[in-house]
């Protein structure tokens, strides 16, 4: 699975593919180090931020002019600057079940866009515009919540379709531009997520996305006929996520569809010489990506935040890249990936209210998770795992035999 | 130069590629280096290259231990390597490529093409490798351009030239003329490694042969050992080296092509007016050096590439304007040439890569939903009767030796009813042992009465198999002929010679 995120467009020709020794680390265990792997970068990462938490406590900067003459004074200082911010962040996002559902709901989005990114890596593409997609997706959805007038239930499986549908449009139209022209997945995504970013400013400034007696670009709420009923303080989006990310497993692990998106993102040639439609596959997973994309976009309207700003998609659409990265681009590593961001963001909050640690931390955490995700090797070498497999070997083929 | 190899050993994690080797190249000498794939002279000649770091043993030039940590300090201790594949920039003269790296200029960073075209010059005079020093590379044969890549490492004063699978893209004439080459090095003292696994060239050309097994040298064998005792010796039980077979029992024609043109995406002609048909329950070899328009042809009948004009009848319907979806449902079988490219997909295990054509099909799947049951039973029996030799059906296929990749794509293939099947380069990498299996099975279908091209550009592997050989140049079919014509008279046709022979058999 590693492969996939590394270079998703795998075509490797005979003479760069590595070949590992016939016992190798490839087996039924082969998720094993690559769990090892992520953890040991959330360690790191949590002791590089512990190092960042004490050295920007005040009572712990005071102790360094003194630092050899009394090492424990500054020790014990950075001790409690760094378990005050951990605990707050710890206590703030899972301490208790209001701050576990809050964690969920936040997660929540993450978890779908995500798993868009993450299937659309899998067919080979570099899915870069779920933040478009979510926008058109809360834009549809939205608009329908606060315009219609339909009974509770039915108004908000209309108003899901809508977003999802558009979502899955705004999707397809990268996909569709990569099957017919070949145009690169990266540019037209970015591009689209510029579009949809303009659309939404165009449709808030119109009459029928504006607030009643506000200047503000912000519209009306959402009826709640629309919006997602709760259970235990927790909006239905949650389990909507859980679901989509089983439904994403199943498509790729047991379906045909899967089979030929997972088999065009490893090698389209071989794909097209099976009688694949790649281009159609192309498509369809950008189609679903974005329909995935839309869904989060949803969740957010429909959610807890009932009506539509410029800034309510936030910089999910974005960060689901990195979760997706972070969850090696499987259904289960992105859903486990979105609740330790989602935890994260909510916590980091906590952590700025009551252990006056800026709540950028969070943003410090996450980004070193990642940066050390994307390094093995690095994480490795500091924790001195021994390495598996054999980088070396990568050479040694097409020479001789 | 006498170089010296004493217990070299390279191990990656838990596997030895190489246990202990002991090899010495007396100066001038042709050394061949025999084995099948996996066997281990990468590794070695990366080790002797300096590409790869010895676990244990040494490299001993003229008796002085040397540790090599990159290619140039091996090139520096006078060992120079032609690549299979070539080395060179084609936009660049061959004076250029040949002062590549080691630029002299007149000052001010000019460069002194001058004296690199003198030096051209005066090495092809020295060795006999006639090469005109300003001609761009790409306007050159593939047999031309292995000689550029040979100067290269004759500039840099190689006493031992490491040869690696040179013969696998020259046609029969220039195969020989690259051994003419070999000896009058050798006569200049120049010592070559010749890493090969073609039988036929290592007797011609070697003074002495190492045969290589699993990282272990099995021994060091003298020419006269025949074909059969070499092959023995790298497979390590006896092989036989002639497909048994008996005449065909020609059918109707299934397939028919007729005047069919394909143009490539850079707007050349690759396949001119092509006609020939295909016979059930016959095999139908087609020859010719590589680059000459086989890959399109065959592409154009998987309908993998569209024809620009004629047609291709499967059973008298015309498929030509197909996609490769239909040419497989219609009952084509297809080999590709480019395994890894083409045939499957690495991170797929071998269960997937089993199915990789068959998955929509209602043995392996419903509705929307894998039968990964079905799926599993298939990899299980396949992996049994075709001798895929791997830890278990749920291995990714890249991590199998190339024989066993072939055997995986082969055995997907056959597993289903064919009318036609193409199979192009079906041995190419492959080794002895895999090679034997895979003619076999290939002769099977044919005796099934399923018409088989065959597409090569191996003449042993044309002579062993076809029924009927049809010999491609530039893009055209220049002749097709009987299995019984001379491999002179065939080389001559690979190379453009005779344009007309048409020998109706």
């Amino acid at each position: 699975m590693t492969e996939t995120i590394a270079h998703p467009p795998e075509s490797a020709g005979p003479g760069n593919k590595p070949v590992p020794p016939a016992e190798s680390s490839r087996g039924p265990v082969t998720w094993l180090p690559t769990l090892v792997e992520t953890l040991a970068a959330i360690v790191i990462a949590l002791v590089l931020g512990a190092l960042l938490v004490a050295l920007s406590d005040p009572d712990t900067v005071e102790t360094l002019p003194y630092l050899f003459s009394y090492p424990a004074d500054f020790f014990s200082a950075a001790f409690d600057a760094v378990w005050s911010s951990y605990s707050a962040l710890v206590q703030g996002s899972v301490g208790s079940w209001n701050r576990i559902s809050t964690t969920l709901e936040r997660s929540a989005p993450l978890i779908c866009a995500g798993l868009g990114v993450s299937l659309a890596f899998r067919a080979g593409l570099f899915n870069i515009g779920a933040q478009g997609q979510m926008a058109v997706g809360f834009l549809v959805a939205g608009f329908i919540g606060f315009t219609y007038d339909l009974p509770p239930g039915l108004h908000t499986l209309v108003a899901l379709a809508g977003g999802i549908l558009g979502g899955a449009l705004w999707g397809g139209i990268a996909g569709f531009l990569k099957a017919r022209t070949g145009a690169h997945e990266v540019i037209t995504t970015i591009m689209l997520n510029y579009l949809a970013v303009s659309i939404l400013l165009y449709a808030l400034g119109k009459e029928a996305f504006q607030r009643e007696g506000s200047d503000n670009r912000q519209s009306p709420p959402v009826a709640d006929s629309a919006t997602f009923g709760s259970v235990a303080d927790t909006h239905l989006g949650v389990l909507l996520a859980f679901a989509a990310a089983v439904g994403v497993w199943w498509l790729l692990e047991r379906s045909t569809i899967g089979f030929e998106m997972r088999a065009v993102g490893a090698n389209p040639e071989a794909s097209r010489t099976a009688g694949m439609n790649v281009a159609k596959v192309f498509t369809l997973a950008m189609v679903v990506a974005g329909a995935l994309a839309g869904l989060a976009g949803t969740m957010q309207v429909l959610g807890d935040q009932a009506s539509i700003s410029p800034t309510l998609a936030g910089t999910i659409g974005f960060d689901a890249i990195t979760v997706a990265l972070l969850g090696r681009a499987t259904p289960l590593g992105t859903v486990l990936a979105g609740l330790l961001f989602g935890a994260l963001s909510v916590g980091g909050v906590a952590m700025q209210a009551s252990a006056g640690t800026p709540k950028e931390l969070a943003a410090v955490l996450q980004a070193l998770i990642v940066l050390f995700v994307a390094a093995p090797a690095l994480v490795r070498g500091l924790t001195r795992q021994r390495a598996t497999g054999g980088g070396s070997t990568v050479m040694a083929k097409g020479w001789g035999g | 130069m006498r170089l010296e190899i004493k217990g070299l050993t390279k191990r990656f994690g838990a596997f030895t590629a190489n246990d202990s080797i002991d090899l010495t190249i007396e100066p001038g000498e042709i050394h061949c280096l025999l084995g099948e794939n996996g066997a281990g002279k990468s590794t070695l000649m990366n080790m002797l290259y300096g590409l790869l770091e010895p676990t244990e043993g040494q490299i001993l030039v003229d008796g002085e231990p040397v540790t090599f940590t990159s290619p140039s300090d091996a090139i520096d201790s006078g060992i120079g390597m032609v690549h299979q594949h070539f080395m060179l920039v084609p936009v660049f003269t061959v004076a250029e490529n040949v002062m590549l790296g080691r630029e002299r200029t007149r000052g001010l960073g000019v460069l002194n093409r001058k004296q690199a075209a003198d030096t051209v010059r005066e090495l092809s005079t020295r060795y006999g490798l006639s090469v005109d020093p300003h001609a761009l590379v790409e306007d050159l044969p593939v047999g031309v351009q292995q000689r550029v890549e040979i100067l290269k490492a004759l500039s840099h004063d190689a006493k031992v030239l490491i040869l690696d699978e040179p013969t696998a893209v020259l046609t029969p004439q220039e195969i020989d003329e690259l051994m003419e080459i070999m000896r009058e090095l050798k006569r200049r003292g120049t010592s070559i490694i010749f890493i090969t696994h073609k039988l036929r060239e290592v007797k011609a050309v070697g003074d002495s042969i190492t045969v290589i097994r699993r990282g272990k040298v099995v021994g060091t064998v003298s020419p006269q050992a025949s074909e059969a005792e070499l092959a023995e010796m790298m497979v390590g039980r006896a092989v036989r080296l002639v497909v048994d077979k008996e005449p065909a029992q020609v059918g109707a024609d299934v397939l028919s092509v007729k005047n069919l043109t394909v143009v490539d995406p850079r707007g050349h002609q690759a396949v001119k007016d092509v006609s020939f048909e295909a016979r059930g329950g016959e095999v139908l070899g087609i020859a010719g050096v590589q680059g000459n328009g086989q890959t399109e042809l065959i592409k154009a009948l998987m309908g993998l590439i569209r024809p620009d004009a004629g047609v291709v009848a499967l059973d008298g319907e015309d498929i030509s304007r197909h996609g490769a979806r239909e040419a497989l449902d219609a009952g084509i079988g297809y080999v590709p040439e480019d395994r890894s490219h083409d045939g499957f997909v690495g991170a797929f295990s071998v269960r997937e890569n089993l199915v990789l054509d068959l998955y929509r099909s209602d043995d392996f799947s419903r509705g929307l939903g894998l039968k990964l049951d079905a799926m599993a039973d298939n990899a299980r029996s396949r992996i049994e009767e075709f001798d895929i030799r791997t830890e278990g059906p749920e291995t990714p296929v890249r991590a199998l030796s190339g024989g066993n990749q072939q055997k995986v794509v082969v055995a997907r293939e056959f597993s289903r009813p064919l009318k036609v099947l193409i199979a192009a380069q079906p041995t190419r990498g492959v080794d002895v042992g895999s090679i034997e299996f895979i003619h076999k099975r290939i002769i099977h279908e044919r005796d099934q009465g399923t018409a088989v091209i065959i597409v090569s550009t191996e003449l042993d592997e044309i002579y062993a198999l076809s029924d009927r050989i049809a010999v491609m140049y530039d893009g055209r079919i220049v002749g097709v002929v009987s299995p019984d014509i001379a491999r002179e008279d065939i080389g001559l046709m690979m190379a453009g010679a005779s344009d007309e022979a048409e020998v109706n058999p």
